[in-house]
C-alpha cells in the first residue's frame, strides 16, 4: 500500500493478522491490515460487532499476540522497532509508551483495590517512582489531571459511578507517561452527559501531553468528533480510511455509505437516503475468498466474489478497498 | 407528524387519551435507604401516538414502564400513590388476575436485551403461540399458524418457527420479540431501549420495521430511549425524564426547535453533532443525584447554570410555555415569556 | 466489614459463628479451663455418671470426660484447620496454575485430580492413613490430601472466570508478571467460594478424622480425640452410655455450627443476593 504521508508515521502497521482457531474453523479476526497513525493525531477506528476493531487495538500493544505482521513504533529520529519481535524484557519497557483504556468501567478495575492502589499498580510494576512520597505525589497529580477529587483516594470502584471509574482507567493509562493510547470504546458504556465530560477530558489531555490516540468505537458521531482520520473496518479488514471531514462528506465504500446513512440524527426533517443493508453482520469464521462485504452489497458484481479488493488511494489521503470505487453500479440481477 | 387517525372527525382531547398517568410515586425500600425512583410523575399518551421517553440511566424510565405493567418487584418496590388510567380505568386498582389478562393482550412490552428476553429452550413458534393461547381461544395448531404469520410480518421466513433462539442473530431475535409483543394487537406497546443492544445497521433495520408496523397496527407506543436521533426518527411526542420526574414534555417539532429545560438543552449539547466541528462539547457538570438523597427543591438545580434561590426551595410544577409544550422550570419559562424570540436551544456562546 | 453485617441477617449463621468462636477459645485455653489433665486416671471413680467432681462423668479408666472433651476440642480443631490448610494450599496452587495457563498443564493437573476424586474421600483418607501409619500428623496429611481435589476444582473455576475480565488485561497492559496477576489480582477476587468450601471443609475434616480414629487409624490413646472417645466407649454403650453420648454431642454440635456458618457465609458473600 502506498502511503503518502510527509514524515514517518509514529505507528506503522503492515500485514497485521490475528487468527483464532475455533471448533467451527479459523476465525479471521484481523485479516491482513495495513494502517498508520501519525504522531499526535487521533485515528478513529469504526465498525460493528465482530469486525475486529477491539482485537486490532489489543494487537497493537501486544495484549494479544499477532498471528503475523509487523507493528513498527517509530521514534522521532526515525528509528523504529518492530514490537512483534521483542522479547519479554524489552516489551515491558515498550509498554510504558503504549497504553490502553478499556470500555467497561466496571470490569476493568480490580474491585478489591482502592483508587490509589489502582493507579499505583503500573508505577509499582515498573518501579517508576523512587520513593513512596514520589509515588504518592504522582498519584495525586494523576488524579488531579483526570478530575478525580483527592478525597476519593481510598474509595473502592463499586462506590463510584461509571464516569469516575473511567477516569481512574484514564489515570492508570497515563501513569507511565505514555506516548500512544488505545482507547477501546472508552465512552460507550457511559450516559450521554458523562460521555461528553470524558470526551472533553481526553481532548484536553491530548492537547496538553501530545498523546497519539487510536479511538475505537461503533458510535460514528463520537468518532467524528474526536478523530483526525478515520478507518472503517468490516470483518477483519479495513475498507476505507480518510480524513474525518472527507469521509463523512464523501464516503466511497458501500459499507461506509450504509453505515453513515444508518446513524439516527438528532435533528428534524433530515432528508437522507437510507441505505438499508439486508441480512446480518456475518461471522468472521472461514471468510469467503472475495470481498467480504459482497453478500450485503447493493453494487456487487462478479469480480467481487472472486477477488479481494486492495486498499487503494482513490483521492489524496482517501483510501478505499473496492473494485468499483467512484463507479458504483447497482447489482445486475 | 402524527399518523392518520382512523376516524374522520377529530375527537375531543380526553377521548383520545389512551394512557394518563397522574402523580405516580414509586419507591424502592432497601436496607440502605429509600430509593425515590419515580416522584410525582405525570404523563399522557394519545391513541396512535408514539411517545419518546428520554432520560439517562437511573432517571426512572424503566421503573415507570414496569409500573404501568404492574411488574415492579415487590419487595422492595412499592407504588406509593398515583393513578394510571388506561382506556379510562385505573390499572393500580386492578387485581393481579385482571392485570395478567391485560399484559400481552392490551399492553405489551419489549425489553432491551434480545439475548435474555427469549426462552432458550423453546422454539420461536411456540413462544409466540404461547402468548396467543393465553389471550385467545385457539387451538395449538391455529396458534402456530398465527406465529408463522407474525414471523413473516417481521421479515423472517415462516419455516423458522421451529428453530430455537440461539439460531437467530441479535437483530432477528429482536424482531421476534416485536412479533410476540404485537401478536394480540395491543393498544399500547412499551418498548424499553429496543435497539440499544444492536449494531447500527441492524438498528436501522429494526427501527424501519417498527415504523412500518406502527402504521399497520396503529398501536400507541411508549419508546424508552436515550438517543435523540431515534426520537427524531420515530416519535411524535417527547417526555424528558430526570431523577424520577418528567421535566419537559412537548411534541417533537416543538422540542427540537426550542428545547427549554436546562437538562434538555444539556442533553442535546452532549451529543456530538455530525454537522458541527466543535472542539469541546458543552457539558452539564456533575452527576445525576443519588435517588436516595435527592436535592431539595428542583432536583436539577445543583447542576443548572440558570438556578436561582427559589430553585433550591420549591419543586417546580409543569407549566405550558407554548401550545402543548410543558416545562418544569419557572426560571426558563419566565425567560421565554420575556424574550420569546430567543431560541433557547441554539444559543451560540457557552 | 460488610460481610459480617450481612451475616447477621441469618440467625443460624450467627449461632454457628458463636459456637465456633467458643470452641476456638476452649481449644486455646484448654489447660486453664479443663479441671483435670486428659490422661489422669482416677481408678476409684471409673464409669461414674455426671457428679460435682466430674461434671460429665468418667470413662473406663476414670478419666474426666469433660477434660478430655476440652483437650479433644484442641485436637479436632487443629486437625480440621490444618488438614484444610494443606488441601487449600496444595489444591489451590494447582488449581490456580491449571486455570491460569490452561492447555496441557490444565489437562494434566485436572486428570490427576479426577483420579483422586473418583475414589470416595473417606476411603482415600483411610488408604493414605493406613499406608502412613498412625499418629496425629499422618492423620492431618491423610485428610488434607484426600480433600485436595475439591479445592483445586473450585480455585480453578474461579480463576477461569476471573481470568477473562478486563482488569486482568489491564494488569497485563501495565507489565505485571503472571505471578503477580495470579496472587494479587485473581486469587483475592476468588475468595468467596473458597471461604465457603473451607468452612464446610473443616467440618468434614473433623468428621473424617473422627472416623479414622474410630477405626483405629490416626490418633492413638491416650490422646483424647473425639472420634477415638466414641470408639472407646462403644463397648460400654449399654451400661454407660455417657461415654459415647458426650463425644458424640460434641462432634454433632461442632459440625452443625460449621455448617450453619458456611451456609451463612455463602449467602453473605454472594453479590447477587445483595438487597
Amino acid at each position: 500500500m502506498k502511503t503518502t504521508h510527509e514524515a514517518t508515521p509514529y505507528i506503522d502497521v503492515r500485514g497485521l493478522k490475528k487468527y483464532f482457531s475455533t471448533k467451527r474453523g479459523t476465525l479471521h479476526a484481523v485479516d491482513d491490515v495495513d494502517l498508520f497513525i501519525n504522531r499526535g493525531e487521533t485515528l478513529g477506528l469504526v465498525g460493528e460487532s465482530g469486525c475486529g476493531k477491539s482485537t486490532l487495538g489489543r494487537c497493537l500493544i501486544r495484549l494479544l499476540e499477532p498471528t503475523a505482521g509487523e507493528i513498527r513504533v517509530n521514534a522521532e529520529d526515525g528509528k523504529g522497532t518492530d514490537i512483534t519481535g521483542l522479547g519479554k524484557a524489552k516489551m515491558k519497557e515498550m509498554r510504558k509508551k503504549l497504553q490502553i483504556v478499556f470500555q467497561d468501567p466496571y470490569a476493568s478495575l480490580n474491585p478489591r483495590l482502592p483508587v490509589w492502589e489502582l493507579i499505583a499498580e503500573p508505577l509499582r510494576v515498573n518501579s517508576f517512582c523512587k520513593s513512596k512520597e514520589d509515588m504518592q505525589k504522582r498519584i495525586r497529580y494523576l488524579m488531579d489531571v483526570v478530575g478525580l477529587a483527592e478525597r476519593l483516594e481510598n474509595t473502592y470502584p463499586h462506590e463510584l459511578d461509571g464516569g469516575r471509574r473511567q477516569r481512574i482507567g484514564v489515570a492508570r493509562a497515563l501513569a507511565l507517561e505514555p506516548e500512544f493510547i488505545v482507547l477501546d470504546e472508552p465512552v460507550s458504556a457511559l450516559d450521554v452527559c458523562i460521555q461528553a465530560q470524558i470526551l472533553n477530558l481526553l481532548h484536553r489531555l491530548q492537547k496538553e501531553f501530545s498523546y497519539t490516540y487510536l479511538f475505537i468505537s461503533h458510535d460514528l458521531s463520537v468518532v467524528k468528533h474526536v478523530s483526525d482520520r478515520i478507518a472503517v473496518m468490516y470483518l477483519g479488514k479495513i475498507v476505507e480510511t480518510g480524513e474525518y471531514r472527507e469521509l463523512f462528506r464523501k464516503p466511497l465504500h458501500p459499507y461506509t455509505q450504509a453505515l453513515l446513512s444508518a446513524i439516527p440524527v438528532a435533528k428534524l426533517n433530515v432528508a437522507r437516503e437510507q441505505i438499508l443493508l439486508e441480512g446480518d453482520v456475518p461471522s468472521p469464521v472461514n471468510p469467503p475468498p472475495g470481498c467480504r462485504f459482497m453478500p450485503r452489497c447493493h453494487y456487487a458484481q462478479d469480480i467481487c466474489s472472486r477477488e479481494l479488493p486492495k486498499l487503494r488511494e482513490h483521492e489524496p489521503q482517501h483510501f478505499v478497498a473496492c473494485h468499483f470505487t467512484g463507479n458504483l453500479q447497482p447489482k445486475t440481477k | 407528524m402524527k399518523p392518520t387517525a382512523k376516524n374522520d372527525r377529530i375527537p375531543a382531547p380526553e377521548e383520545r387519551l389512551l394512557l394518563e398517568i397522574r402523580d405516580l410515586v414509586i419507591h424502592y425500600e432497601t436496607d440502605d435507604g429509600t430509593v425515590h425512583a419515580v416522584e410525582n410523575l405525570d404523563l399522557r399518551l394519545r391513541r396512535g401516538e408514539t411517545l419518546g421517553f428520554v432520560g439517562e440511566t437511573g432517571a426512572g424510565k424503566t421503573t415507570t414502564a414496569l409500573g404501568i405493567m404492574r411488574l415492579i418487584p415487590s419487595p422492595p418496590g412499592v407504588i406509593k400513590s398515583g393513578k394510571i388510567l388506561f382506556e379510562g380505568e385505573d390499572l393500580l386498582e386492578k387485581s393481579e388476575a385482571e392485570m395478567r389478562a391485560i399484559r400481552g393482550d392490551k399492553i405489551a412490552m419489549i425489553f432491551q436485551d434480545p439475548m435474555t428476553s427469549l426462552n432458550p429452550v423453546m422454539t420461536m413458534g411456540k413462544q409466540i403461540a404461547e402468548v396467543v393461547r393465553l389471550h385467545r381461544k385457539v387451538s395449538e395448531k391455529e396458534a402456530l399458524a398465527i406465529a408463522g404469520d407474525m414471523l413473516e410480518l417481521v421479515g423472517i421466513p415462516r419455516e423458522r418457527i421451529h428453530e430455537y433462539p440461539h439460531q437467530f442473530s441479535g437483530g432477528m431475535k429482536q424482531r421476534v420479540v416485536i412479533a410476540i409483543a404485537l401478536v394480540c394487537d395491543p393498544s399500547l406497546l412499551i418498548a424499553d431501549e429496543p435497539t440499544t443492544a444492536l449494531d447500527v445497521t441492524i438498528q436501522a433495520q429494526v427501527l424501519n420495521l417498527m415504523k412500518k408496523l406502527k402504521q399497520q397496527f396503529s398501536a400507541s407506543m411508549i419508546l424508552i430511549t436515550h438517543d435523540m436521533g431515534i426520537v427524531a426518527d420515530i416519535c411524535d411526542t417527547v417526555a424528558i425524564m430526570y431523577a424520577g420526574r418528567v421535566v419537559e414534555y412537548a411534541d417533537k417539532a416543538s422540542l427540537f426547535t426550542c428545547p427549554v429545560h436546562p437538562y434538555t438543552v444539556g442533553l442535546f449539547d452532549s451529543v456530538p453533532d455530525l454537522e458541527d466541528d466543535k472542539e469541546e462539547l458543552n457539558v452539564i457538570p456533575g452527576l445525576m443525584p443519588d435517588p436516595m438523597d435527592l436535592p431539595q427543591g428542583c432536583t436539577f438545580h445543583p447542576r443548572c447554570r440558570f438556578a436561582v434561590e427559589t430553585c433550591r426551595l420549591e419543586k417546580p410544577a409543569m407549566r405550558e410555555v407554548a401550545p402543548g409544550h410543558f416545562v418544569a422550570c419557572p426560571v426558563r419559562a419566565k425567560m421565554l415569556r420575556e424574550h420569546p424570540e430567543q431560541n433557547a436551544g441554539n444559543e451560540g456562546e457557552n | 466489614m460488610e460481610v459480617l453485617f450481612r451475616l447477621k441477617k441469618s440467625p443460624l449463621a450467627m449461632v454457628g459463628l458463636l459456637v465456633v468462636i467458643l470452641l476456638v477459645v476452649v481449644a486455646l485455653f484448654a489447660n486453664v479451663l479443663a479441671p483435670y489433665s486428659y490422661s489422669k486416671q482416677h481408678l476409684t471413680h471409673m464409669f461414674e455418671g455426671p457428679s460435682k467432681n466430674f461434671l460429665l462423668g468418667t470413662d473406663e479408666f476414670g478419666r474426666d470426660i469433660l477434660s478430655r472433651l476440652i483437650y479433644g476440642a484442641r485436637i479436632s480443631l487443629m486437625v480440621g484447620f490444618i488438614a484444610v490448610s494443606i488441601a487449600l494450599l496444595a489444591g489451590g496452587v494447582l488449581g490456580a496454575i491449571s486455570g491460569y495457563y490452561g492447555g496441557w498443564i490444565d489437562n494434566a493437573i485436572m486428570r490427576v485430580m479426577d483420579v483422586l476424586l473418583s475414589i470416595p474421600q473417606t476411603l482415600l483418607a483411610i488408604a493414605i492413613a493406613a499406608s502412613l501409619g498412625p499418629g496425629l500428623f499422618n492423620l492431618m496429611i491423610a485428610v488434607g490430601v484426600s480433600s485436595m481435589p475439591q479445592y483445586a476444582r473450585i480455585v480453578r473455576s474461579s480463576v477461569l472466570s476471573i481470568r477473562g475480565m478486563e482488569f486482568i488485561e489491564a494488569a497485563h497492559a501495565v507489565g505485571s508478571s503472571d505471578m503477580r496477576i495470579i496472587f494479587k489480582h485473581i486469587l483475592p477476587n476468588s475468595m468467596a467460594p473458597i471461604i465457603v468450601q473451607a468452612t464446610l471443609g473443616v467440618a468434614f475434616a473433623i468428621l473424617n478424622a473422627a472416623g479414622l480414629s474410630f477405626i483405629g487409624l490416626g490418633i492413638q490413646p491416650p490422646y483424647p480425640e473425639w472420634g477415638a472417645m466414641l470408639s472407646g466407649g462403644r463397648q460400654y454403650i449399654r451400661d454407660y452410655p455417657h461415654l459415647t453420648l458426650y463425644p458424640g454431642l460434641a462432634i454433632m454440635i461442632t459440625i452443625l455450627a460449621l455448617n450453619f456458618l458456611g451456609d451463612g457465609l455463602r449467602d453473605a458473600l454472594d453479590p447477587k443476593l445483595k438487597r
